[in-house]
């Protein structure tokens, strides 16, 4: 056994040898007009060295490491606790939302332009969340190629408002749409596939859209993008300093207060914030409708419902239709905020974190989802400062909390729909 | 009401169902037995859509039915349980009963999302529906229970009530009695036998318990190794030498 450890800590150490030594031993130095090779500092060797001897410890100790791991989620108080009765959590949950809610009502009018700015992405994720938390987390379809709806609500923006002159009202209700049939008829033919399978052909889905977007270079200007995109306006008033548009006001001198940049950033905000809220109520109650309660039975038992007259493929293309809708949507605020859009905002990075939320949130859960992509959002922001290691952190904290909570922040508890005693 | 007509399916080279016939009349059990690995679940799962058969014709109250697939078939009236209970385990007893009655309910987004009166009418049926089905089966208590954490026996008895909240014609159950003690399958004898008296719906089960098939069905067929062997009354069936001798093996 311990002879058995040693081997297999010194391979491990010698693989971490062979592998970082070259990469971080070396340096090419230019000299002039040729590149050198150069041998990195001495420190660097040495920790290389020190690496090496931390994997070969580590590997050797794994066994009584790992049993210190495995008492981690012992340590978390809530981990065992009795569940609380539904009808306390729901009134927890809606008591905590409703003070979220304020709370977001009013922080745009204490924090900086940058905090409000950073604050409206935030809202953005959290549509995109709890649109995909749908198609995931109830209805069971890993979708891999999600962002491929969201380009299709803010390229709607942009090229209807390049082309036509359309303005962000109109365009929001058409971006969602058009989401939502890219999402149907996709999904018709894809929805026969299952699991891994559909995981791989919404991912081509979704590069697909990415690099049409990329090479259709006459509509959609291809790599450079679409700028221009106007803002959104409060019933006919500008935030612009200047009233771009005929017919139009600008919202400071209505109102007759100085110009300032924030209002912009604090209207979009407010927009972003309803819809958010908006999406959030819709699902919430779709959830308990005869679709929720549809999906969730197709998740567990596709063949059970099957006999019982459900029509899998309806059921199942309702929830992608619902999921890409809101990504539409939440496509139309982010062209929006940005006022310039191109493909390099929809790579399957996008994707991924939106699924990494979805996960880390808890599948299914709302209020785990919405929590989660805060978290998501911010985390990166915080961790500006050692921006090189930035990855590294939001992938040490994601292993942390696999291992910590792997069934996410707040595990979806369904909300039963109860049956009175009857007199 | 069902007629089914030489009806063969074909896996490759293996013939599992050949030229097998039966017909249910209205207000009837008919048993299907057969040794282990006769063919009588492929006949279940080409009545029932699952399997798309290879030859041979299902009619349902005169119409075509084969190659249907399986929701249709099974919103025309035709509901089946499983060999080994399908239940949503996760949802409680009652959503299950919901679940089932998807089709009875109004499941247009928008009337949902805003509660309209016809909306909140069928849900408030369906929940009456699954009320009375599980004081029917005896589940009252359970109601609002996960199903996964039932007894098996009342899993069973779940099952058999949300296919009845569909409002079927003709029930399909492949070995109801499939572990229960004797008490338990003494009860579902006579669900059974009440289901079809009192809700007038005609029943097809595989079975294996013998007391069970003999005391309920008004007519049994037997298949073995995919062909039919025998039908006729229970009295009958068991005086027939060909099925004495699939089950015992010749002396």
């Amino acid at each position: 056994m311990a002879a058995n450890n040693i081997k297999h800590a010194l391979f491990s150490a010698i693989v971490t040898l062979i592998i970082a030594y070259p990469i971080l031993g070396f340096n090419l130095v230019s000299e002039g007009s040729s590149m050198v090779l150069k041998g990195a500092e001495t420190s660097t060797i040495i920790g290389v060295f020190f690496a090496a001897l931390a994997v070969f410890l580590f590997q050797l100790f794994r066994d009584n490491m790992t049993g210190v791991l495995g008492k981690l989620p012992a340590l978390n108080p809530l981990a065992n606790r009795p569940p609380m009765a539904q009808k306390k959590r729901l009134k927890l949950e809606s008591v905590l939302l409703t003070l979220m809610l304020v709370g977001a009502l009013f922080w745009p009018f204490m924090a900086s332009r940058g905090a409000v700015d950073l604050a409206t992405l935030v809202l953005i994720y959290i549509m995109l969340a709890l649109g995909l938390n749908v198609v995931v987390g109830l209805a069971g379809l890993l979708d891999l190629g999600y962002v491929a709806f969201y380009a299709v609500g803010a390229y709607s923006f942009a090229l209807l408002s390049q082309y036509f002159g359309i303005s962000f009202w109109l365009a929001l209700p058409i971006g969602a749409l058009m989401a939502a049939l890219f999402g149907l008829v996709l999904g018709f033919p894809v929805l026969r596939l299952r699991g891994d399978y559909l995981a791989i052909v919404t991912l081509g889905f979704g590069e697909i859209i990415r690099i049409l977007l990329n090479n259709m270079t006459n509509l959609t200007g291809g790599p450079n993008g679409i700028g221009g995109i106007p803002d959104p306006t409060l019933f006919g008033m500008e935030f612009g300093r200047r009233v771009k548009e005929e017919g139009n006001t600008s919202f400071h001198e209505t109102f007759g207060i100085a110009y300032a940049g924030e209002h912009k950033v604090i209207f979009l905000y407010l927009i972003a914030l309803v819809l958010a809220v908006i999406t959030a109520i819709v699902i919430r109650r779709l959830m308990r409708m005869p679709v929720g309660r549809a999906w969730e039975a197709l998740r567990e038992d596709e063949i059970a419902s099957r006999s019982l007259g459900l029509n899998r493929t309806a059921i199942k293309l309702s929830a992608f239709t619902i999921g890409a809708f809101f990504a539409g949507f939440a496509g139309t605020v982010f062209a929006s905020k940005q006022g310039f859009i191109s493909p390099e905002s929809f790579v399957f990075l996008e994707s991924a974190i939106i699924l990494a939320i979805v996960v880390l949130g808890g599948m299914g859960s709302q209020m785990g989802v919405i929590l989660a992509a805060i978290a998501v959002t911010i985390l990166p922001e915080l961790a500006r400062e050692f921006s090189e290691y930035r990855m590294l952190i939001f992938g040490a904290a994601m292993v942390l909390m696999m291992v910590w909570r792997p069934q996410g922040l707040l595990p979806m508890r369904r909300i039963h729909i109860e049956l009175k005693p009857q007199e | 009401m069902l007629e089914v007509k030489d009806l063969s399916m074909r896996f490759g080279g293996l013939l599992a169902v050949d030229q097998v016939s039966l017909n249910v009349q209205e207000h009837e059990i008919l048993a299907i037995i057969g040794p282990n690995g006769a063919g009588k679940t492929t006949v279940f799962n080409c009545m029932s859509g699952f399997y798309k058969p290879t030859g041979g014709k299902i009619l349902f109250e005169g119409r075509e039915i084969q190659g249907k697939p399986d929701f249709k078939i099974s919103r025309l009236g035709m509901v089946r349980t499983f060999q080994h209970v399908r239940l949503f385990s996760q949802m409680t007893v009652v959503e299950n009963l919901l679940v089932a009655q998807h089709r009875h309910l109004n499941t247009n987004l928008i009337s949902g999302l805003f509660k309209t009166p016809d909306y909140r009418h069928r849900e408030q049926k369906s929940l009456d529906r699954a009320a009375y089905w599980l004081d029917r089966v005896g589940l009252t208590d359970m109601a609002n229970r996960e199903a996964g954490n039932l007894a098996y026996g009342q899993q069973r008895r779940l099952e058999i009530a949300r296919c009845m909240v569909t409002e079927p014609k003709l029930l399909m159950l492949d070995e109801p009695a499939a572990g229960l003690n004797p008490a338990e399958t003494k009860d579902l004898n006579q669900l059974i036998i009440s289901l079809k008296e009192d809700y007038n719906v005609s029943v097809v089960l595989i079975e294996h318990d013998m007391s069970l098939v003999m005391g309920i069905s008004d007519r049994i067929n037997v298949i073995s190794q995919g062909r039919p062997l025998a039908s006729g009354t229970p009295d009958e069936i068991r005086q027939n030498d060909d099925v004495i001798k699939a089950y015992l093996g010749e002396a």
